[in-house]
C-alpha cells in the first residue's frame, strides 16, 4: 500500500526522507563493498523485472479472485538486502514519478515500509531462519508465506503509524489498524505463495542462478549498525512527532486525542505548553487555523507558544471571502498558465 | 498493472525528452522548487483550502513553459486518486463540528479538511508529475547524483528504466503465447505462474549477464564515470529562488482571501 | 607492436555445470584478415568469442593478441585491443543517449574529455550515425542501433572487430548497409555468424566448428561451396556461389 503525499505532514515525510537516505547510502556502501561488478546491471534488469511480474496474475485456490507478486521478498532473496533495498527503492521512486503512486513527500515512508521491512526484518530473522539453504521444499513455502506475511504486516502498520504521526486524516487509530491488517495479512500470503513458486521453479530449473547474484555478504553478522540506525530513526521519529504534536495543535496529539477521547498525551508537553492546555484543548475541536490566514502559521515553531490568541475565529465573511478568492485565484492560474503556453507557442 | 499503463510511460519519457525553457532548466533547480512546493503545501493546517490555491500557478506554469498536455496529468492524478480519496472520505464522517458556515449552509471540520486534503492531493500529484515529465529520469538521475544520492544507486536506478520495457515486452510475449494456448488465459494456476515468471526471471538474469557482458568488453571495472556537462546557470538561480519567494508569500498571506476580500468587498 | 594477430591454441572449456564447450581449438588470424566462424547452434560459436577478450578464461590451452597471451592481468588491455560487438544490440547500448553509450569505453580507459569528445564523433560519423548523438537508444530502429553498437566498440580504437550475428533482426536495406560498412574498415575482423550470403561478401578465410572443435578452415567460396562438408556441419551452401562456377 502506497502512502500519498497528502496524508503526512512534512515533519513526518522530511525525518523518513532522511531515514531513508541514510539507508541508502549504507546499502549503496555496502553493495560497492562487494566489489562484485556485475551486481550493479542485475540490480536494473531485477527490478525492471519486477514490474514485468506484476503484470502477470495467479488465481488464488478456493477464491475467485487473483495475486502477484510484491517485490520485496524475492528480490531480497535473490540479491541479498543492501542490494535489495536499493532495487525496491528504485522501483518505488519509478511508480512515484510515472504512475503517481505514493508521491515525493511520502516516498521516504513507502520506502520504508516496502523495503526496510522485508529486506532487513523479515528476510534476515524470518526467511533464512526457517528455509536456511532450502529452496523448493515445505520449509521454503513456510519460510517465504511467513516472511511475506510478517513483511507486510509491519509495513502496513507503518503506513498507520506514519498517517496518524503526520494528523491529517481522522480515521481512528484502531479502526485504522482495523483496516490496514487484514487486508495486508491476505496480500501478505499472496506475496508469500508467488514469491515461493517462482523461487522453486528456478531452483529447479537452473539452481546456480540462485547463488552468483546473492553475493552481498550475509546480513546476519552486520545487522547492528542498521539495528542501531532504526533505533536512531524511532527516537527522531517520536521526537519529530512529539514536538510537532506539541507545536502544532493539529499534530498526534489531537488525532490521538479524538480516538482515546482523553485531551492530553503525557510526555509530549513541555513548559510553556502547560499554561495553553485550556486553550488547546478546545482548538483540538475547534476551528484552529479556519480560513483566515496568521503570519504565525509561517514558523509553527514559534507560534503557538507566542501568540496563541491570534488563532482566528470564524465569521462567515472570512468564509465567504476564502470561497470567492480560492475560486478566483484558480482562475487566474489557469489563465496565467495559458498566457504563457500562448507565447511559447508564438515565439 | 495493463499494458495501457506502458504506453503511458512511453508517453512521459516522449515528453521528459522535449526542448522547452522548462526541459532546459537544471534538473537540480527542478527537484529543489518542487521538494519546498511539496512541504509548504503540506505545512498548511488540516482545515486550509483558500490559501492552497495559488499554489496551482507552479505546476500550471510548468506545465505551460513545458508544453505538457495537461489532460494527460489530470488522467494521471485521476488514476492515482482512489487511496486519498479513500482514507480521506473518513473525515467528513468522524468529524462533525461545524465551523464555518456559508450563507444558509454550515460546514462541517472533517469536509473541510476533506476538501483540504484532496487539495493537497492533486497539488503534490501534479507537481511529482510535471516534474519528471518536464526532466526526463536521465537529467533527473544525473541531477539527484549531483545532490549527493550514491552514484550506485542512480545508476542501477537507469538500468532499470533503461531495462523496464525491454523486460516488460518479454513477460507481454510470453503471456500472448501462454493465452494462444490456454482456454481461461486472465489468471494461471499457481503451478504455472512459477515456472512462467521463473522463465521470465532467468531469462531477465540472463539479460543482466550480456549487458555485464558488454560493459565489461568496454572496459567496466565497477566504477561508473560520468560526463558532466550542464552547469548551474543564472535562470536555474532565477527558477529556484523566484518560486522559493513566491512560495513563502503564499504561505504566509492567504492570497486568494486577500483577493477576495477586495473584489466582495466584504470580510473582517 | 601490432595487436592485430590473433591466435588460439588448443582451447579447452567446460562450463561450471559440467558442458564441454570448446575442446582444443586452435587458429590463426593475421593482419588485415577477415574470417568467419561458422558452425550449426552450439557448435561453441560463441563460447569462443567470450574468450577473445577474456570474458571467459579457459580451463586449458592459450590465447595471444598480437605479442600479449592474454591473461587475467593482461585482460584489461587486450580488452582495448579487441572490440565486442554482441549479438543484442539492446544488450550493448544501455546508456541515455548514443553519446553517452559511444563515450562509455573512452571513459573507462580513462581519456581526457576532449579526446572522448573527438573519438565519440569520429566513431558517430564513420558509420553515419553522427545526427543521432543526443537521441535514445532504445528509439532507434534495429539497423541504427547495429550501427551504433558496432560505433561504440569503434570508439575505443581497436586493432582487432570481434562480431556476433551481426546481422541479426536487420532488414534486407540495413543489413546491405552493414555489409558496406563492414567492408570499409581495415580492421582484422572475427564474425561468428550464420549469414553464410555475409560470409561470401565479406571474408576471406572461413574456420567450421562443431562440438566445440575446429573441423574445417580454408578459402571462403571454397570451403562453403563444399555441399557436403556443410550439409554435415548443420550448415547449407550459400546461394550466391551455386551461380558460380568454380576454377
Amino acid at each position: 500500500m502506497h502512502m500519498a503525499d497528502a496524508l503526512i505532514n512534512p515533519a513526518v515525510g522530511g525525518t523518513m526522507w532522511l531515514v531513508t537516505a541514510g539507508l541508502i547510502a549504507y546499502c549503496a556502501r555496502k553493495v560497492k563493498q562487494t566489489m562484485n561488478d556485475r551486481l550493479v546491471p542485475m540490480m536494473g534488469v531485477l527490478g525492471a523485472f519486477i514490474f514485468a511480474a506484476m503484470m502477470i496474475n495467479f488465481s488464488i485456490p478456493g477464491t475467485g479472485s487473483s495475486g502477484h507478486l510484491g517485490g520485496g521478498l524475492i528480490l531480497t532473496i535473490l540479491l541479498g538486502p543492501y542490494a535489495a533495498f536499493l532495487v525496491i527503492s528504485s522501483v518505488l521512486v519509478v511508480q512515484a514519478f510515472f504512475f503517481a503512486d505514493g508521491g515525493l513527500l511520502a516516498l521516504g515512508c513507502n520506502i520504508f515500509n516496502l523495503g526496510f521491512f522485508p529486506a532487513f526484518i523479515a528476510y534476515p530473522f524470518i526467511y533464512r531462519v526457517i528455509a536456511r539453504d532450502e529452496y523448493g521444499t515445505l520449509r521454503a513455502w513456510i519460510a517465504a508465506i511467513v516472511a511475506a506475511v510478517v513483511g507486510l504486516q509491519l509495513g502496513a502498520f507503518g503506513v498507520v503509524l506514519e498517517t496518524k504521526a503526520s494528523g491529517i486524516s481522522e480515521l481512528p487509530f484502531s479502526a485504522f489498524v482495523l483496516l490496514m491488517q487484514p487486508i495486508h495479512l491476505a496480500i501478505g500470503i499472496v506475496e508469500g505463495l508467488a514469491t515461493a513458486a517462482v523461487v522453486a521453479f528456478v531452483a529447479h530449473a537452473r539452481p546456480e542462478a540462485l547463488f552468483p547474484a546473492q553475493a552481498v555478504v550475509e546480513p546476519r553478522n552486520s545487522m547492528r549498525p542498521v539495528l542501531i540506525g532504526l533505533l536512531i530513526a524511532t527516537v527522531i521519529v517520536g521526537g519529530a512527532a512529539s514536538w510537532f504534536a506539541s507545536t502544532h495543535p493539529d499534530g498526534l496529539e489531537w488525532s490521538i486525542a479524538k480516538v482515546s477521547g482523553k485531551e492530553e498525551v503525557s510526555g509530549t508537553e513541555d513548559n510553556l505548553h502547560k499554561g495553553l492546555g485550556q486553550l488547546q484543548e478546545k482548538t483540538a475541536f475547534l476551528p484552529d487555523y479556519g480560513f483566515k490566514s496568521t503570519e504565525t502559521e509561517a514558523a509553527p515553531a514559534e507560534q503557538t507558544a507566542a501568540e496563541p490568541e491570534q488563532w482566528p475565529t470564524i465569521s462567515a465573511g472570512t468564509s465567504v471571502s476564502g470561497i470567492v478568492g480560492g475560486l478566483i485565484t484558480l482562475g487566474l492560474t489557469v489563465l496565467i498558465g495559458f498566457a504563457l503556453k500562448a507565447r511559447r507557442a508564438g515565439v | 498493472m495493463g499494458l495501457g499503463q506502458w504506453l503511458e510511460i512511453g508517453r512521459m519519457d516522449e515528453l521528459g525528452r522535449l526542448d522547452t525553457p522548462a526541459h532546459r532548466l537544471d534538473a537540480r533547480a527542478k527537484v529543489i522548487t518542487t521538494i519546498v512546493f511539496i512541504v509548504v503545501v503540506m505545512s498548511f493546517p488540516r482545515y486550509e483550502v483558500s490559501a492552497l490555491t495559488p499554489f496551482f500557478l507552479y505546476p500550471f506554469a510548468l506545465i505551460a513553459l513545458g508544453r505538457i498536455p495537461p489532460g494527460y496529468i489530470l488522467r494521471k492524478i485521476l488514476l492515482a486518486a482512489p487511496f486519498a480519496l479513500v482514507v480521506g472520505m473518513f473525515n467528513p464522517l468522524l468529524d462533525h463540528q461545524v465551523i464555518a458556515s456559508v450563507g444558509v449552509w454550515s460546514i462541517s471540520g472533517g469536509w473541510l479538511s476533506f476538501a483540504s486534503i484532496m487539495l493537497r492531493f492533486v497539488l503534490t500529484v501534479s507537481a511529482a508529475l510535471t516534474l519528471i515529465a518536464c526532466t526526463g529520469i536521465y537529467r533527473l538521475g544525473a541531477g539527484l547524483e549531483r545532490m549527493c544520492m550514491p552514484r550506485v544507486f542512480v545508476v542501477q536506478l537507469l538500468f532499470l528504466y533503461r531495462y523496464l520495457f525491454v523486460i516488460v515486452d518479454e513477460g507481454a510475449r510470453m503471456m500472448r503465447s501462454l493465452e494462444l494456448r490456454s482456454a481461461r488465459p486472465s489468471s494461471l494456476r499457481l503451478r504455472v505462474y512459477g515456472s512462467l515468471v521463473g522463465h521470465l526471471l532467468l531469462r531477465s538474469m540472463a539479460r543482466a549477464d550480456r549487458v555485464y557482458r558488454a560493459m565489461a568488453a568496454r572496459g567496466f571495472d565497477g566504477k561508473i564515470r560520468a560526463l558532466h556537462r550542464a552547469s548551474f546557470q543564472w535562470t536555474d538561480w532565477a527558477f529556484t529562488g523566484g518560486w522559493t519567494a513566491f512560495f513563502a508569500i503564499a504561505r504566509m498571506w492567504n492570497l486568494a482571501d486577500a483577493l477576495g476580500r477586495i473584489l466582495a468587498g466584504g470580510g473582517s | 607492436m601490432s595487436h592485430h594477430l590473433v591466435e588460439v591454441r588448443d582451447l579447452h572449456f567446460a562450463y561450471p555445470d559440467g558442458t564441454d564447450a570448446l575442446k582444443g581449438v586452435s587458429f590463426r588470424i593475421t593482419h588485415g584478415e577477415s574470417v568467419a566462424l561458422v558452425g550449426a547452434n552450439g557448435a561453441g560459436k560463441s563460447t569462443l568469442l567470450l574468450h577473445l577478450n577474456g570474458y571467459l578464461t579457459p580451463t586449458r590451452g592459450e590465447i595471444r593478441i598480437g605479442e600479449t597471451p592474454l591473461i587475467r592481468e593482461t585482460a584489461a588491455a587486450v580488452r582495448r585491443a579487441v572490440g565486442m560487438v554482441f549479438q543484442d544490440p539492446d544488450d550493448q547500448l544501455f546508456m541515455p543517449t548514443v553519446f553517452e553509450d559511444v563515450a562509455f569505453g573512452p571513459l573507462n580507459a580513462g581519456l581526457p574529455p576532449d579526446e572522448i569528445e573527438h573519438r565519440v564523433v569520429s566513431a558517430l560519423e564513420r558509420v553515419g550515425m553522427a545526427h543521432l548523438r543526443d537521441r535514445p537508444p532504445y528509439k532507434l530502429s534495429a539497423g541504427e542501433k547495429r550501427a551504433v553498437a558496432i560505433a561504440t566498440v569503434l570508439a575505443m580504437a581497436p586493432d582487432v572487430l570481434v562480431m556476433d550475428e551481426p546481422s541479426s533482426h536487420l532488414d534486407p536495406r540495413g543489413r546491405r548497409r552493414l555489409i558496406e560498412l563492414l567492408k570499409s574498415f581495415k580492421h582484422t575482423k572475427i564474425i561468428a555468424t550464420h549469414d553464410l550470403e555475409l560470409v561470401v561478401e565479406l571474408c576471406s578465410r572461413v574456420i567450421v566448428l562443431d562440438d566445440g572443435r575446429v573441423v574445417a578452415e580454408g578459402q571462403a567460396v571454397e570451403l562453403l561451396n563444399d555441399e557436403t562438408l556443410m550439409l554435415a556441419h548443420g550448415l547449407e551452401r550459400p546461394h550466391s556461389l551455386r551461380h558460380l562456377h568454380p576454377h
